[in-house]
């Protein structure tokens, strides 16, 4: 593959930083958060890195709503675990965005005043219990496939977080599958239900992957800067690839009549996506997006008392600590 | 000189969080995290970055107390080292085949 | 994919690595061969009032995750969630043995008059206050008796209890550290943090109620007499409050509940939770997740 990088290389007219800087991302270096960037690689990264921790927040919420339905033990306390780990990689990627000179408080306050956007696929309801395994096997496995490759992206801290995401998430696509496949061996009911939830999260998980290349206005400039490592419709044929004989082992039905591997382009011929429906999730006309954005506000101003006692408290803890030292 | 990330306004401030994942390494830096004060940083760490037994000793350390070199200095600050070789033992090439050097 | 297309940064297939590790025991008190002992009748219902004390606790953290005040606050009280079920899970697996029941089959097919937790666990969340609170009385209590129940004569309960007392002793320290903040940060937070245990401090006596199976028990070795750990709950609790300038309720507000739950009586709280905690479950009789 040549790199896409080579296009930014070599300008004579560069100034220095702007030189350094092309010559790090040419030779395929990271860049760190004093380091010289431009203004509107810091502005893709803030962008995306906190539209990415959003997304794991409030990705907590369709699941958090079986936690105390799941129906089994075992079962709870895994997906407890799994909650949990999206809490943990939501932090890791507010970190990762706070470098680049934006707080959490201003990011959490885009978040809830409706400002800034999160993966759409977490405006679709969770209405079944197999709508927990879908989610593990298709959204979590649709996100590892995007996110696999940003652990090499170019800011440092961005690569190193999802380093540390990628590692932890090896068990959520996997409980995903292993639900479903539960459900599948499971009763008429069962097999019903997670038949009828991998035909609902299909296509949205798909939809993840951004829109076709042609039609894809950030990708180039991203792929450029080594933030983005392959365009949106390999990394949704890569995934393809890896359901369908997933699918088989578990005897669900993909919801494409269409889809069959092409022997000449060794790609899967699909069925049109319709984008008109990612787009009206996106704008906000989605069957969650209300509920999602409310919740999340609630959780925080309901804990401003809480972060504002500790606040305090720390704040006549240190003046106590020093009256100490004078006396 | 402050540390990236640290910005002055916000009301619990950050913390970078350092963990030693068995005795005889060091405390690698490991992420950050928001806390009150310094107690809560190191339980919050604990919670954080030690879920999967990554850990057996937590830093935690006030992004604002740590000084960084400057980024701009760099040339003055990391090359002179370059050119040193006489620091390096596969500088000294005549003692090669002899033993226990 | 052989070694020399190894990416340094990460397989670029997309696939995740899974690292090889030794996994330990899910649940305390198993023996290597993954077998259990059988548990006395007596045994089976102490293990049933240890457990439903534990996974009513943790079905109501469970609540708190994505609503916690900070996300910070959603890992660690995900964490004590965590750390209770997996209590749970052990003893009732244990309480089960004496009669053929699963650990699912106790917490998915009893109804309310045959739970055996006490009021306190089934006592609602409130805002952070009220489960800071509750949090405080829990644990300090928790640690005292697992404590003391590592001695037990028998090897199942003090080995889930010696798993379990290096945890409660976390969220007893968690629990502190937060009714420190609350009663010493701002007014409004020490306002809640006294209302607080006004109300959740009804429900401390009932857990230092000994009644006859106790008692038998506690003669064979095998329990510890809930009475004999008041004086040990009261110094900590009495060091905590000192530190946060707080006191145990006293006079008009000093309201004691009753109590009931190790006989089956409960307040109208246990009802609704235990219908949403069951609600999948009993919609599919016999399947299995």
């Amino acid at each position: 593959m040549t790199s896409p990088a080579d296009l930014s290389v070599v300008d004579p007219e560069l100034s220095a930083e702007e030189a350094r800087f092309a010559d790090l991302i040419a030779a395929d270096s990271r860049i760190e958060p004093r380091d010289w960037m431009p203004d509107a690689y810091r502005k893709t990264l803030i962008r995306q890195i906190s539209q990415h921790a959003h997304s794991e927040i409030i990705g907590m919420q369709p699941e958090s709503n079986w936690i105390t339905r799941a129906p089994s033990l075992k079962r709870k306390a895994i997906l407890m675990a799994k909650v949990q780990d999206e809490a943990g990689h939501g932090l890791y990627l507010y970190s990762a965005a706070q470098t680049l000179g934006i707080t959490r408080e201003e990011m959490m306050d885009q978040l809830i005043t409706g400002r800034a956007r999160y993966s759409s696929i977490f405006n679709y309801p969770t209405p079944t219990w197999a709508d927990m395994g879908a989610i593990g096997w298709l959204v979590d496995g649709a996100a590892i496939c995007n996110q696999v490759p940003l652990c090499r992206a170019s800011y440092g801290p961005y690569g190193r977080a999802m380093v540390r995401i990628c590692k932890e998430e090896s068990f959520h696509q996997r409980q995903g599958f292993e639900i479903l496949l539960e459900l599948m061996q499971g009763t008429d009911a069962q097999r019903q239900m997670a038949q009828d939830a991998v035909n609902r999260w299909y296509w949205p998980a798909l939809q993840m992957f951004g829109p076709p290349d042609d039609q894809s206005p950030n990708s180039a400039q991203s792929m450029a800067w080594n933030i983005k490592r392959f365009s949106n419709d390999e990394l949704r044929q890569r995934f393809v690839g890896m359901l369908v004989p997933q699918a088989e082992v578990m005897g669900v039905t993909l919801p494409d009549p269409n889809l069959r591997f092409n022997e000449e382009t060794g790609e899967y011929d699909m069925s049109e996506i319709d984008w008109t429906e990612f787009e009206e999730v996106l704008a906000g006309r989605g069957p969650a997006n209300a509920e999602r954005i409310r919740r999340r506000r609630e959780a925080h101003e309901d804990g401003a008392w809480v972060r504002e006692a500790a606040h305090e408290y720390a704040r006549k803890q240190a003046e106590r600590e020093l009256a100490g030292a004078v006396a | 000189m402050s540390t990236p990330g640290e910005i002055g306004t916000e009301a619990w401030p950050l913390w970078e969080v350092f963990v030693r994942a068995n005795r005889g390494l060091s405390h690698v830096h490991v992420g950050s995290l928001h806390a009150p004060d310094a107690d809560m940083a190191v339980r919050n760490a604990r919670d954080l970055y030690t879920r999967r037994n990554e850990g057996i000793s937590i830093w935690v350390v006030p992004a604002d107390a740590i000084t960084t070199s400057d980024p701009d200095a760099k040339g003055a600050f990391f090359e002179s080292p370059a050119g040193k070789n006489y620091r390096h033992a596969v500088y000294y090439t005549k003692s090669e085949g002899v033993k226990h050097l | 994919m052989s070694g020399a297309d190894l990416d340094p940064h990460g397989d670029v297939h997309g696939d995740v690595s899974v690292d090889r590790l030794a996994l330990a025991d899910e649940l305390a008190g198993t023996a290597a061969d993954g077998s259990t002992a059988v548990a006395s009748e007596d045994a089976a219902e102490y293990a049933l009032r240890l457990g439903d004390d534990a996974l009513v606790l943790a079905q109501q953290l469970g609540m708190w995750i994505a609503r916690a005040p900070e996300l910070e606050e959603d890992v660690a009280l995900g964490n004590i969630a965590l750390d209770l079920i997996g209590h749970a899970r052990s003893l009732l697996h244990y309480a089960g043995t004496a009669s053929g029941r699963s650990e699912d089959d106790l917490a998915y097919w009893r109804d309310e008059p045959e739970w055996r937790n006490a009021w306190l666990f089934e006592q609602p969340n409130g805002d952070f206050a009220h489960t800071i609170a509750r949090q405080l009385a829990a644990s300090v209590y928790l640690f005292e008796l697992y404590a003391r129940l590592v001695d037990s004569a028998d090897p199942t309960l003090a080995a889930i209890a010696a798993k379990s007392v290096k945890e409660v002793d976390y969220h007893r320290d968690h629990a502190t550290q937060w009714v420190l903040r609350l009663a010493g940060g701002t007014e409004e937070s020490r306002r809640r943090m006294l209302l607080a245990i006004i109300d959740v401090w009804p429900y401390v006596d009932e857990l230092f109620d000994d009644d006859e199976l106790v008692e038998r028990l506690a003669a064979a070795g095998i329990a510890v007499l809930p009475s004999t750990l008041r004086p040990a709950f009261d110094a900590v609790i009495d060091e905590v409050f000192a530190e946060a300038a707080l006191e145990r309720p006293a006079g008009r507000t000093a309201f004691i509940a009753s109590g009931g739950g190790r006989r089956g009586s409960h307040t109208e709280h246990l009802g609704p939770l235990l219908a949403e905690m069951q609600v999948l479950a009993r919609a599919h009789p016999g399947a299995s997740w």
